[in-house]
């Protein structure tokens, strides 16, 4: 799609052919992930979490399905359906094993993802809705987990989902109506459990619709590159198949080898031992903590301790929601002609800064709610809105970016001196123009 | 610009509450001295002990799992029910099928039924297919006769508690005299930490006062039908590697299965390696630009090359 | 940008880079070209067989992880415990019937007279739909305890005559109200659609007064 030279769609044998002329699906996936689509040649293996994100996407689904088949949405029975999968089922234990690790790794490589796409600017024009369509997979995501970890029923289940439908309970006026509609009662019990399985169940396949838009937006401009600078012509290219077919093949190998380690060997590391516990309404456990994946936001949520004009709950919820509504505007907030994080002294220390601010309400996140965690956490969310809200914005006006070749494939040390536009700003009219 | 400006104020407001409320907090943190919690120092990390099981090539010692079995067939089952096991699962224990069914039978607790001729509430022998009965017949009847205090389900206690099966053996062991225990600096335990009326001393409880009393008192107080010696030690770690199989009986299977898959995946991902290596064979020239001008020698050659080409950099 | 075209249809570059590949490949990987006329052959069947052996390899995980996929879908443990059920027939009078369950399926166990035995004994075995006589389908020695599943074999409705006042066919055995199957003393269809004689489940006898099934 995105380039004059890609690869038209030849079918190898008549039968394809047949296929191709009446329903052109064959041609379709040529160009989407075989020979047909051209891919910056200098891809890193940052750009393989894209692809692993889509595997971890179907081992859920796959491993959803056939748990479905097996578990009983009821506050009575969801607890002892498990453990019958756990023991009773043929291969079940694998089966719950794979699913419930599928979903750590599947945020594990979604964020990595998302941090590639931080660091190299990929959210830049004109990739803004491919951007904003993985926010929007991410968000579904978050939804889904948390629903999914309600579903075995056990006590950190029903109090988180106690604790998350409570933060509805924080918006004004409607607050308290909107909490019990989510949960059809006062507190967690058969009707939210059973609504939690019907949208569990229903989101993976509107994330798999999203995601599909995703590579859709994806295919317009092409893939984005390490260098930040667009592709200039076919010397600048490889087809997907069969260079990046293999490249993420090998990744994919890595990426099953740990998956496998810690669904074999430490199956439960990123559980939590309450939730071998059947749920129990009238005893909390003492430290209710989401999955790892939700910690930073948890953070962010538990950060707000002043009534400010805004109830601290409040501000909490508005907080974390903001923490990732914001990122739907970067493509704005960040006004750098310059592409790529690598070519940016001043954005790479604060990007790294940002990578190790998110870690640190990581870990606060997953401890409890103590000094001095809480004033770590407190200083953690300052930076982290103030690092998308103000630096970022401000940064181009102090950075001056390192020189940018002026193509990707470009030899540098041969001192070819193209007519190429400097500093990765393309003339305008040429494919890949960024906009400042 | 409007999207960066207004950001602006979004950001200066969440920093400035996230700020105010660190200020506040760390106000808070510096005048109010912090509390020591005394109960902490008392409290003690579960010893570790080694069973077949652990690690990632364990295997159960079935005459161990046999010997935990008794254990809490003798010691355990009158108050602790066993929910998530039936009896037929024994047979994983190296029990043949007709053991399973005479276990089942014998069993000192009956399986609730329905009298068929009345339809009254009524109790039968187990069968090897029902899991094991519950010794009480709810959570009320449960309190009720220990005090208050509820027996936990022992399925799956060991996935359900931090450190697993070494607390469940630190705690068996871990009764004292609440009288003569010290902690490390070697305080006595203050009075309002000792045990109340029914409660038992344990330092490896979270609360240090545990309503179980001590239910591994004495060395032959289990006779083991194999003739292993059966001390209070031994019959804590047995029962303990009992309820490591009780939690996850698949526990076996999970290890081969993760071995076939690291050594399959091992291959196939070093063949993929290859496979990668040698698509990308013609390619190894990889543009130089992309590490080159990241280089302060390469840059000045680079900003020369602009130069010449009349471009401004 | 021009169209490029390339005489094999296979994967290949525009040769404006200078390092980029003139030389291609017939199955569509480029190879370097300086190497192709010394790589022409040990080295490219040894390069071939090694993505033919990863692409195996892929094939083979894939194909093992269906298994427990379509393993899954099996009877469960807890099921399969459930295979076998015991009976107390102390209290069926002859002539009577009871109707209990095995494996989720009801199975009618059956006392019967003397007189019964004998209407059955009766019967031309050579003109049955299902040739069977009544010793074939009881236990030796006890050829009064008639134990039959109550399924019936036309369609799997549960027929009518296993308990007192039912409806028992013409031919006093049992009737199937869905499509009108009549089956005899010894379950053996008579009339009707039905193909078969009401099937005898495995089963034993424990003892005089239990019978174990499956």
């Amino acid at each position: 799609m995105a380039y004059a030279w890609a690869q038209a769609y030849e079918p190898k044998s008549p039968l394809m052919k047949w296929v191709d002329q009446r329903l052109p699906l064959p041609r379709l996936v040529y160009g989407t992930v075989g020979g047909g689509y051209p891919v910056p040649r200098n891809l890193s293996h940052m750009y393989n979490w894209g692809a692993l994100s889509g595997f971890a996407l179907i081992v859920q689904i796959i491993t959803g399905i056939v748990l479905a088949f097996h578990y009983v949405p009821s506050s009575e029975g969801a607890f002892d359906s498990v453990e019958r999968i756990m023991r009773d089922v043929n291969q079940g234990w694998l089966l719950r094993y794979l699913h419930m690790n599928g979903a750590s790794f599947f945020f594990m490589v979604v964020y990595l993802h998302t941090f590639r796409g931080l660091y190299y600017g990929s959210y830049k024009a004109p990739r803004e809705i491919v951007w904003m369509l993985g926010l929007v997979i991410l968000l579904l995501m978050m939804a889904t987990g948390f629903m999914g970890y309600v579903l075995p029923w056990g006590q950190m289940s029903f109090w988180g989902a106690k604790v998350i439908t409570g933060l509805f309970s924080a918006i004004p006026l409607i607050g308290p109506t909107l909490q019990e509609w989510l949960l059809g009662g006062f507190a967690p019990d058969q009707a939210a459990l059973n609504r939690f399985f019907g949208l569990h169940y229903l989101l993976p396949f509107i994330i798999f619709g999203v995601l599909i838009l995703h590579v859709w937006a994806l295919h317009i401009p092409g893939s984005s590159n390490p260098t930040g600078v667009e592709v200039k012509g076919p010397e600048d290219t490889l087809p997907f198949h069969p260079y990046y077919t293999a490249k993420d093949g090998f990744a994919l190998g890595v990426f099953l080898l740990v998956f496998f380690a810690v669904v074999s060997f430490l199956p439960n590391y990123f559980g939590h031992v309450d939730n071998y516990i059947p749920a129990n309404p009238l005893s909390t456990p003492s430290h209710i903590v989401p999955e790892w994946y939700f910690w930073p936001f948890y953070a962010i949520l538990r950060a707000f301790t002043v009534d400010f004009i805004l109830p601290a709950k409040l501000w909490g919820v508005l907080g974390m929601f903001a923490a990732i509504i914001l990122l739907f505007f970067l493509p704005w907030l960040d006004s750098s002609p310059v592409r790529s994080g690598a070519y940016r002294p001043l954005f790479k220390m604060f990007f790294w800064i940002l990578i190790a601010d998110i870690a640190l309400l990581g870990f606060v996140g997953g401890l409890p709610a103590e000094e001095p965690y809480v004033m770590l956490s407190q200083l953690a969310t300052a930076y982290y809105f103030a690092h998308f809200l103000i630096i970022l914005p401000l940064i181009p006006k102090f950075e001056k970016p390192l020189p940018l070749p002026s193509s990707i494939s470009e030899a540098v040390l041969k001192g070819t001196t193209s007519k190429a536009a400097p500093a990765g700003i393309a003339a305008p009219g040429t494919p890949g123009v960024v906009h400042a | 610009m409007f999207v960066r400006i207004g950001a602006f104020f979004v950001g200066l407001a969440f920093v400035g509450v996230t700020l105010f409320s660190l200020i506040t907090g760390v106000i808070a943190y510096v005048t109010t001295p912090a509390e020591e919690n005394v109960a902490e120092t008392f409290h003690l990390h579960p010893r570790t002990f080694d069973v077949s099981s652990n690690g990632p090539f364990g295997t159960f010692d079935r005459r161990q799992l046999q010997r935990g079995f008794q254990v809490y067939k003798e010691v355990c089952a009158g108050c602790h029910s066993l929910n998530y096991v039936a009896f037929r699962d024994l047979a994983a224990l190296g029990y043949d099928e007709a053991e399973v069914k005479a276990i089942a039978s014998q069993w000192q607790i009956e399986v609730p039924d329905i009298n068929p001729d009345t339809g009254e509430p009524s109790t039968r022998k187990p069968t090897p297919a029902d899991r094991f009965p519950s010794p009480y017949a709810n959570e009320v009847a449960a309190r009720s006769a220990n005090n208050n205090a509820l027996p936990p389900d022992l399925s799956l206690i060991v996935e359900a508690r931090e450190d697993g099966s070494d607390y469940i053996y630190s705690l068996l062991t871990g009764y004292r005299n609440p009288a003569t225990f010290r902690n490390e600096k070697g305080q006595t335990l203050p009075a309002d930490l000792r045990p109340g009326n029914g409660l038992h001393f344990n330092p490896y409880f979270h609360n240090l006062n545990i309503a179980m009393p001590p239910p591994i008192t004495a060395d032959g107080q289990v006779t083991y039908a194999d003739g292993t010696k059966s001390t209070v030690d031994q019959m804590a770690k047995d029962v303990s590697a009992f309820l490591i199989w009780t939690a996850e009986p698949k526990l076996e299977n999970r290890h081969r299965t993760g071995w076939a898959a690291m050594i399959f995946l091992s291959i196939a991902t070093l063949l993929g390696y290859l496979a990668y290596r040698n698509v990308w064979r013609d390619q190894k020239a990889k543009p130089v630009a992309y590490t080159g001008t990241m280089k302060p020698e390469n840059r000045e050659k680079r900003d020369e090359a602009s130069r010449e080409a009349g471009l401004n950099t | 940008m021009a169209t490029v075209n390339h005489p094999t249809g296979s994967t290949a570059h525009d040769g404006a880079a200078a390092h980029a590949p003139s030389h291609v490949h017939v199955d569509g990987a480029p190879v370097d070209g300086a190497h192709e006329e010394a790589a022409a052959g040990d080295g490219h069947r040894r390069r071939d067989f090694i993505n033919v052996a990863a692409l195996s390899f892929l094939g083979v995980g894939t194909a093992v992880a269906i298994y427990p996929l379509i393993n899954q879908m099996n009877p469960s443990a807890d099921v399969l415990a459930l295979a076998s059920a015991e009976v107390d027939i102390s209290r069926i009078e002859p002539g009577q019937a009871i109707k209990t369950v095995w494996r989720k399926q009801p199975v009618f166990i059956r006392n019967l007279t003397p007189q019964e035995i004998a209407a059955a004994n009766k019967v031309d075995v050579g003109s049955l739909r299902d040739p069977q006589t009544l010793a074939e389908r009881t236990k030796e020695g006890k050829q009064n305890w008639l134990v039959t599943m109550a399924v019936c074999t036309h369609l799997g409705c549960v027929p009518l005559g296993g308990s007192e006042g039912e409806n028992k066919g013409e031919y006093n055995g049992y009737f199937c109200p869905c499509h009108g199957s009549h089956y005899d003393e010894a379950a053996r269809i008579r009339k009707g659609p039905a193909p078969k004689n009401l099937e005898v489940p495995e089963f034993a006898f424990v003892s005089d007064t239990v019978i174990r099934i499956g």
